[in-house]
Formats: structure tokens, sequence, C-alpha cells
């Protein structure tokens, strides 16, 4: 047994009356007084955004400007909060992403809803949804607090990714090794 | 007729009467910008920027003075004042009203009646005699400042009565329990001091303006004589110190605010107080802090005397004989001088309360009571004792 008794030893009188002790103490608070801040003065000031960070979830398109949702509806199931509503469209046989077949129609994410998880992201197949840097949501009422498609790409942007998996997949059925 | 006007706006009634709005002028305002220096003060001693974004449009047109003013946090003052005045100022239901209404402004009465019989500065007459300024310069001095200030801690019980609910009235019972116990050992520390001014063959007196006069002495060699330029502080350092203890206590400031702790009293007495009403609660604490700080400061740190051994005469003197300017003798500039460098020692002593707040944790209500009772008051007896015994063999 690693027990080790500590001899608990009487104050002395210095102790005993606290003055060194507030001496030491407004020493201290001396020091602390002249310090410079510690905070950050916060909307002239923004804090830096750490990499992966959990903020607004976001819908991005790929480098080629389609939109990368095919309106699976996973995070719409993962979401725990149910903060995730997805209306499933088709795309349309003139447009040139024909080939990926669906998208969403309607895509709405409640913000006063969401938990900030970050479950979407991780269960999208197609690494359309991310929870980028931006932390701060503001809204004057219930509807502006929910993001809507537009608006979700907006804040999303593009994501610099060369994957490209729908025009490999394209590419390699017109040549014939559909898998 | 005008003349009549005149001797009426000039009779020693009118001129009293104008010294004592003066004084309440000074006194509330500096309560404010305590209360601003308390904010930005607790601020910096916790690392962060405080109150700082208030400010009055057209002074901010001044380039480099009104960034820095509002940087200061100057104009939450009038922000946290407005606030204060305009917000509902709700009675509740279950108070008894009359009561309830009455304790603040009886917070008020004795916080700002105290400021009648402490001196703020002097000047000299053309026979260099040094005439006190001072509203009522009575010979019970210090004695009606206990007297009076006491009477404060009424409102507190009245407040806590009244509001009919148990944490103010537990508050308003620790509040009675606390000033009564410590301002034993307040008053009697404080009398080694009148026993060494009183020494025997003088007329007696309690006047602070006094106690003043007998720190004002200069430098005489090494001899009995320079004794009178010795502030009591340094004379009677424990007397100073058990002052300063009660001093605490008797504000209620950390760490003696078990009063009106948040933590288990909510907020004592002032719990269903709000706007105004809690306002001149607030008011009256500041004044109980400045009209104290500024009774330690007389007592024991010279009053308005720069240094030790270094009167203000001796200074006026100096700066009349340098530069030879005129004016640096009139009772005017003196006065004035005296008062800044009282009000500098007031306003320091009111930033070492500031200092102690973020320092000492509070005592547990026990503990002030032990503290107040098995410490200080034993302390301060056998300090009256030594000093008695001492005061006697010298001025025998």
């Amino acid at each position: 047994m690693a027990v080790i008794p500590l001899e608990r030893k009487p104050l002395t009188l210095a102790e005993r009356t606290y003055l060194p002790q507030i001496l030491q103490g407004l020493k201290t608070t001396m020091q602390h007084l002249v310090a410079p801040a510690v905070t950050l003065e916060y909307p002239e000031q923004r804090p830096e955004i750490p990499t992966g960070y959990r903020g607004v979830p976001t819908l991005v398109k790929d480098p080629n400007g389609r939109e990368k949702c095919v309106s699976c509806q996973l995070c719409e199931f993962v979401c725990p909060p149910k903060a995730i509503r997805i209306t499933p469209g088709e795309i349309s046989v003139d447009s040139p992403n024909a080939h990926v077949e669906k998208a969403p129609k309607e895509f709405d994410i409640d913000m006063l809803r969401c938990i900030y998880c970050g479950m979407c992201q991780e269960v999208c197949p197609e690494e359309a949804i991310w929870l980028q840097s931006n932390y701060s949501m503001t809204g004057l009422s219930r509807e502006e607090m929910v993001n809507n498609k537009a608006r979700l790409y907006e804040l999303g942007g593009t994501l610099p990714d060369n994957h490209h998996k729908w025009d490999k997949k394209k590419a390699a059925e017109e040549h014939g090794n559909a898998h | 007729m005008f003349d009549f006007l005149i001797s009426i706006l000039t009779s020693p009634l009118a001129i009293t009467i104008y010294k004592g709005v003066a004084a309440i002028l000074v006194i509330f305002p500096i309560a404010g910008v305590c209360s601003m220096a308390e904010r930005k003060v607790a601020a910096w001693v916790q690392d962060r920027p405080g109150p700082n974004r208030a400010i009055v449009p057209w002074v901010a047109w001044i380039p480099f003075l009104g960034r820095f003013l509002q940087r200061l946090g100057v104009f939450h003052v009038m922000a946290d004042g407005g606030k204060m005045l305009f917000k509902e100022d709700s009675t509740p239901g279950h108070v008894n009203k009359f009561y309830f209404i009455a304790a603040p402004l009886l917070a008020m009465i004795p916080a700002l009646t105290t400021v009648s019989v402490v001196p703020f500065g002097t000047y000299f007459d053309e026979a260099g005699k040094a005439i006190p300024l001072i509203l009522a310069n009575l010979d019970v001095g210090l004695l009606a400042v206990f007297a009076i200030s006491s009477l404060g801690v009424y409102s507190l019980i009245l407040a806590g009565w009244a509001s009919n609910s148990k944490y103010p009235f537990l508050g308003s019972v620790r509040a009675s329990a606390q000033l009564i116990s410590y301002e034993l050992s307040m008053t009697i520390s404080v009398l080694p001091v009148f026993l060494w001014i009183n020494a025997p063959g003088t007329t007696g007196t309690l006047g602070l303006a006094r106690v003043v006069e007998f720190q004002s002495g200069i430098w005489h060699g090494l001899s009995s004589a320079s004794w009178g330029g010795v502030w009591f502080g340094f004379l009677m350092p424990i007397s100073a110190f058990i002052f300063l203890v009660c001093l605490f206590a008797e504000t209620n400031r950390q760490p003696f605010d078990t009063i009106e702790s948040e933590a288990d009293l909510v907020g004592s007495f002032h719990t269903e107080y709000g706007a105004f009403k809690w306002g001149l609660f607030f008011v009256a604490e500041y004044s109980h802090m400045i009209v104290g700080s500024g009774i330690f400061m007389l007592l024991f740190f010279g009053g308005w005397n720069p240094l030790p051994w270094l009167p203000l005469g001796s200074v006026v003197g100096w700066m009349h004989q340098i530069t030879g300017w005129a004016f640096t003798i009139h009772p005017l500039f003196v006065g004035i001088l005296s008062i800044a460098i009282f009000l500098g020692k007031v306003l320091a002593m009111i930033f070492f309360f500031m200092a102690i707040r973020w320092t000492v944790p509070r005592f547990r209500y026990d503990q002030v009571m032990r503290i107040g009772w098995r410490v200080l008051l034993p302390l301060s007896i056998a300090n009256l004792l030594v000093y008695a015994i001492a005061i006697a063999f010298i001025q025998k």
C-alpha cells in the first residue's frame, strides 16, 4: 500500500495572522493588475478557428461547380435532433450532370435544432455536407434561423477536392466497363 | 431690498448650506466614479479590458482624448446611472411598503451626515494659523462619526425586515451582529490616538482636525520634538491595523461581506430592491467607504500632509520661496492643494479596498464573528492598555 502518512504541521504565528499570505496575495493581484488582457474584444477581434472545427453545417460543390449532394438522406436519418429536412429531386436529363440522377430539391437545416455534432458530415458518402468554421449564426426570427438550400451552398462554397467520382463512373460506362 | 437679499445669501447659515451642498455634490459623483473604478479595477485584476464601449457622440469627435476616455470606460458611469434611474422601480406585493421605501432613504442619511464632521482640507489665515476646511468643527468629532455611522445598520435591519422574505431577513440579522461586534474594536483601537493628543493640561477634543494638526510636525533632529511629524499609523501600527480591519467589516467590504454574500444569501437585504432604491443602498455603501477611508487617513496617515515630517505648511512655504509667486500662499490655492492631497490619499485607500477585494476570499460568518470577538477585541484592549501606560509615562 503506497500510503504516505503526512505530518500536518501546526501553523506558525505568522500563518495564523494571515498577514504574510494576504501580502503575498496582494502581490499577485498587483501583478495581474498590470498584466495585459487575455480576452478578445469580440466583434472587432475574432478568435482564430482551428482546423477541424465543427461550426455551422454547410453544403459544398465540387471544383466543377456540381452540387455534391445526391439527396440520399442519410444525414437526415442520422441527425440526432432532426434538424435536417431534405426533399429529394431528380436531375433533368438535359443537364450535364444527368448521370448523377439525383439532387436535393429542398435542403433545410434548422439551426435552432442543430447541435453541431458533425454526424451528418461523418455519414455523408458524397462528402457533400461539411461543418465549417462559421460559429456565429444569428437571426431575428425562427424562419431566419432555418438555412435553406441556397443559403447552405452560399455558406459552403466549393471544396477543392479532385475525386470527380461521378465523372469517372460516367467515363468508365462509356468505355464499356461499368462495374 | 437688494442688501437684504445679499445679507441673507451671505449669512453664516446660508454659507453652511452652500458648504454642505458642495460636500454632497462632491461625495455623490465620487461614489459613482468609485463604482466605475470598481468595475474597471476588477477587470484589470482579472486580466480583461473591462467596460470600454459607451461614448457620448460629441466626445467621440475629439481625436485622441475621446478614444482614450472611451477605453477608460468613463461614460459607463452615465450609462450605469441612467439605467438605474430609468428602469422600472418595482415594489414587491409582499413587503411592508412604508419601511421598504424608508430603508434606502435611511441608508443615505447617516452616510452623508458623517461628512459634516470630517475635515477635508486646510488653509492658513494671515497669522499663519491653520484653519481646517470642515462643515462643522465639533469637539465630539470622531464620536459623532461613530454615533451616526452606526445608525446606518438600522436601514439594513429595516430593509431586511420590510422585505418580508427569508434571505433579506437573515442578511439583516447578520448585518446587525457584525456591525455591533466590529464597532467595539474600532472604537477602542482609536483611543490611543486621542489619549496621545489630549495630553494633561490641554483642552480636550475628539475633533479630527486636531489629530491632523498633531501629525503636522517637522523634523527637529533626533529629539522628542520630532515625534510630532510621525504619522500615527507609524506610531501606533496595531491601532491602525485594527481600525483598518474594522473599517472593512463596517463598510461590508470583502473579505467581510458575509452580510450580502451572494452565494448563501442571494443579495441579502437588497434582494427585493431594484433600480433607484437599490442604487441608493449602493451609493450609501460607497459614501461609507469614502468617509471611512477619509477618517482612516486623517487619524493614521497625516490627513492632508504629503509625507511624514513634511507638513503642508512647509511645502507651501518652499513653493513660495522657490517660485516667488504670491498666489502660492493664497488661502484659496492652499485650500485646493490640501483638498487635492487629501482626496488623493482617500482614492488610494479606496483602491486598496478594491485590491483587497480581489485578493482575500470572503470569510465564513462564524469566522467573521470569531475574528471580531476573539481576536480583534482582545487585541485592541491589549493595545489600548500598552499605549495608555506608555503615554502616561511619556506625558507625565
